[in-house]
C-alpha cells in the first residue's frame, strides 16, 4: 500500500461520509437543497480519486481514455439534457431511465471483469459470485425500467398485460438463469453462458413488469430503485470497491423502505403488486352489486356554488389526488390556494400515493409556487378535518373512502385522509368512475358532500373565477 | 483496494443499517427528491465504469467499458441535475411572519 492507493481510499470514504450526511439533510425541505449539493461533491471527489488512481496504476491504454472520456462526456450530456427539459409530471418516467442505465452499467462493470479474466486461473470464486449476481439483478432492473417507464410515458401499455402461460415463461426464464449462473459458478467461465445469463435476465425484466398496472407504478418504481442500488453495490463487490458498496447499499435500502411504504400506502403487499394482474380501474362485474350505486343519491353542486362555500369558509383542505396530475390542474389548484388564502387557513393535504411516484404531487405542487409548508403529510393533515370548513377533493379516489375503516372491503384496512370529518366536502370529479379498487366512495353519498362534475383542470379555473367575483363583488 | 470479502460484507452491512436509519426520517414530502437524489448515489458506478476501462485491452472490453461510462455518465450527471432542479422548487412562505396570525389563533 502506498501514499496515492491511501489516499484514493480516503477520498472513497470521504464520498460516502458526504453521501450519508447528504440523505441525513434530506429530512426538511429546508436543507435539503445543500444535501444535494454535498453528495455532487462527494461525487465529484469519488471520481476524481479513482481517475488519480487510474493514472498511478498506469494500466489504462490511450484507447481507454478515448473511450472513457467520449463516451462518458456524451452520456453525462444526455443526463443533462433529460434532466432540464423534462417537465415536472414526467419525472417518474426519467428517474426510471436512470435506474436502467445504472443498472445496466453496474451489469457492464461486471460483464467487463468477467470478460477481462475469463480463461485465466485467476477468477476467484468470490468474484464470480458477485459477477454472476450482478449480471442478473443488473440487466433485470435495466429492461423492467425501461418498461416501467414506457408504461409511465405511455408508450406501452399500462395496463396489465397478461397473456396465456406468461407465468410459465417467467419460471422458465428463472430456471434457465439461475441454471446458467449455477454452471458458471461450478468454475466453468464460459462467455457463451455468461451471455445466456444476461439475455434470460433481460427477459424476466419484462416479463416482470409487464403485467404490473399503472397504478401501482410508484411501488415499482422504488422497488427497481432499490434493485439499482443492490446491482452497484454487488458490481462494488466485483472490482473490490467500498466507494460502490456504500453507495449502492444506501440507495438499496433507500428504494426498499420507499417500497414498503408505497405498498403499505395503498394496501397492498409487495408481493401482490409484483404478481400484476390489478391496477387498472374498474375491475367490471366483480365490483357489480356495489358498483351499481344507485341506491344512494348523491348531491350535485355548481361551481358557483362551491365558490361560496370557498369563500366564506375560515379553514380549507386541499385534497389533490392523481387526477389532478392526470390533468395537468397543479397550477390552477395553486392559484386557487393563494386566492383563498387571502382570507382563510389553507393548505394541501398529501396522501403517500397522491402522484406516480412517491411524494410525486408535492414535487407538482412546490413547482406551481405552493411554500412547503403548506404541504402537509397524512399524519400531520388527519387531525386537521375536523376543524376544517370546507375540505376540497381533488382528483382523489379510493384514498378518501371512509370505507378503508371498515373491515370486509377492497379498500379495508387502507391509510386514508379524514376527509369525511370535515364539516363540508366539495368534490371536483369528472364522472362518478370508480377508483383503483373498484368499489364505491361512500364519502360521495355523504349529506355533507357536493359533487362538482368537472375536469380538475377547467373545474378548478370555474371556481377560481366564481371565488374573484364574489370577492370583488 | 484490497479491502478483503469480509471488510466488504461489513461495509455492506452497516451501510444498509445507515441507509435506514437516515432515510427513514425524510419526510413524505422530499420522497421524490429523495429518490432522485438516491438514483444520482448509485450513479457512483461512474467508478466501476473508470476501472473497467483502465483494465480493457480488447475490443469487447473497450465496448463493455464505453456503454459502462455512458450508461454511468447519464445516470450521474441526470440525477444530480433532476435532483437540484426539484429542490429549488422546495420555497419557503413569502412573508412568514406578517399576517399569518391565524395559524395561532387557530
Amino acid at each position: 500500500m502506498n501514499v496515492v492507493t491511501v489516499a484514493v481510499d480516503l477520498a472513497y470514504l470521504v464520498a460516502a461520509v458526504g453521501f450519508v450526511v447528504a440523505l441525513h439533510l434530506m429530512n426538511s425541505p429546508a436543507t435539503a437543497r445543500k444535501g444535494s449539493r454535498l453528495s455532487w461533491m462527494g461525487m465529484i471527489v469519488a471520481v476524481a480519486a479513482a481517475l488519480t488512481g487510474v493514472i498511478h496504476d498506469g494500466t489504462i491504454t490511450t484507447t481507454g481514455w478515448v473511450v472513457l472520456s467520449v463516451c462518458g462526456v456524451g452520456g453525462a450530456a444526455a443526463g443533462l439534457a433529460m434532466a432540464r427539459r423534462v417537465k415536472m409530471t414526467d419525472v417518474p418516467q426519467v428517474v426510471s431511465i436512470f435506474n436502467a442505465v445504472g443498472g445496466g452499467a453496474a451489469a457492464l462493470v461486471a460483464a467487463g471483469d468477467f470478460v477481462r479474466l475469463a480463461g485465466s486461473p485467476g477468477i476467484s470464486s468470490r468474484v464470480m459470485i458477485a459477477t454472476v449476481l450482478d449480471v442478473i439483478i443488473g440487466p433485470v432492473t435495466f429492461s423492467g425500467s425501461l418498461i416501467a417507464a414506457g408504461k409511465l410515458q405511455g408508450w406501452v401499455s399500462s395496463r396489465p398485460v397478461v397473456f396465456p402461460g406468461a407465468r410459465l415463461i417467467t419460471a422458465a426464464l428463472t430456471v434457465i438463469g439461475i441454471g446458467a449462473g449455477c454452471y458458471l459458478l461450478a468454475g466453468n467461465d464460459s462467455t457463451a453462458m455468461l451471455i445466456l445469463v444476461v439475455c434470460a435476465a433481460l427477459a424476466f425484466g419484462i416479463t416482470m413488469t409487464m403485467p404490473i398496472g399503472g397504478a401501482d407504478m410508484p411501488v415499482v418504481v422504488a422497488l427497481l430503485n432499490s434493485f439499482t442500488g443492490l446491482a452497484v453495490a454487488v458490481a462494488g463487490f466485483v472490482i473490490d470497491n467500498g466507494a460502490l458498496i456504500i453507495g449502492g447499499a444506501l440507495v438499496g435500502a433507500s428504494g426498499g423502505i420507499l417500497t414498503v411504504l408505497m405498498a403499505q400506502a395503498m394496501n397492498r403487499s409487495v408481493l401482490s403488486v409484483m404478481m400484476g394482474g390489478f391496477g387498472t380501474g374498474d375491475r367490471g362485474p366483480a365490483a357489480g352489486p356495489a358498483a351499481a350505486g344507485a341506491g344512494a343519491s348523491i348531491r350535485r353542486i355548481t361551481a358557483e356554488d362551491a365558490a361560496i362555500q370557498l369563500a366564506y369558509a375560515g379553514k380549507v383542505i386541499i385534497v389533490p389526488g392523481y387526477g389532478l396530475a392526470a390533468a395537468q390542474a397543479q397550477h390552477e389548484a395553486a392559484e386557487l390556494a393563494a386566492l383563498l388564502a387571502e382570507h382563510a387557513t389553507v393548505f394541501f393535504a398529501i396522501h403517500p400515493v397522491a402522484g406516480r411516484m412517491p411524494g410525486h404531487m408535492n414535487v407538482l405542487l412546490a413547482e406551481a409556487n405552493v411554500p412547503y409548508t403548506d404541504l402537509k403529510e397524512m399524519d400531520a393533515a388527519n387531525p386537521e378535518f375536523p376543524t376544517a370548513d370546507v375540505a376540497l377533493v381533488v382528483g382523489a379516489n379510493d384514498v378518501t373512502n371512509p370505507a378503508a375503516r371498515r373491515p370486509g372491503n377492497p379498500v379495508s384496512g387502507m391509510p386514508i385522509l379524514n376527509v369525511d370529518q370535515a364539516k363540508s366536502i366539495i368534490v371536483i370529479k369528472r364522472s362518478m368512475g370508480h377508483g383503483y379498487a373498484g368499489i364505491d366512495n361512500e364519502l360521495y353519498t355523504n349529506p355533507k358532500t357536493g359533487m362538482f362534475f368537472s375536469d380538475a383542470k377547467a373545474g378548478l379555473a370555474e371556481i377560481t373565477a366564481s371565488v374573484k367575483a364574489l370577492v370583488a363583488s | 483496494m484490497t479491502t478483503g470479502l469480509m471488510s466488504d460484507i461489513y461495509m455492506f452491512v452497516l451501510a444498509i443499517l445507515v441507509g435506514y436509519e437516515v432515510i427513514t426520517k425524510v419526510p413524505s414530502t422530499l420522497h421524490t427528491p429523495l429518490m432522485s437524489a438516491s438514483n444520482a448515489i448509485h450513479g457512483i458506478v461512474i467508478i466501476g465504469a473508470i476501472v473497467t476501462a483502465s483494465q480493457a485491452q480488447t475490443v469487447t472490453g473497450y465496448v463493455l467499458a464505453g456503454v459502462a461510462a455512458f450508461f454511468a455518465g447519464m445516470n450521474v450527471v441526470g440525477g444530480y441535475g433532476l435532483t437540484d432542479r426539484m429542490l429549488q422548487m422546495f420555497r419557503k412562505p413569502p412573508a412568514p411572519v406578517s399576517h399569518d396570525g391565524t395559524k395561532e389563533m387557530s
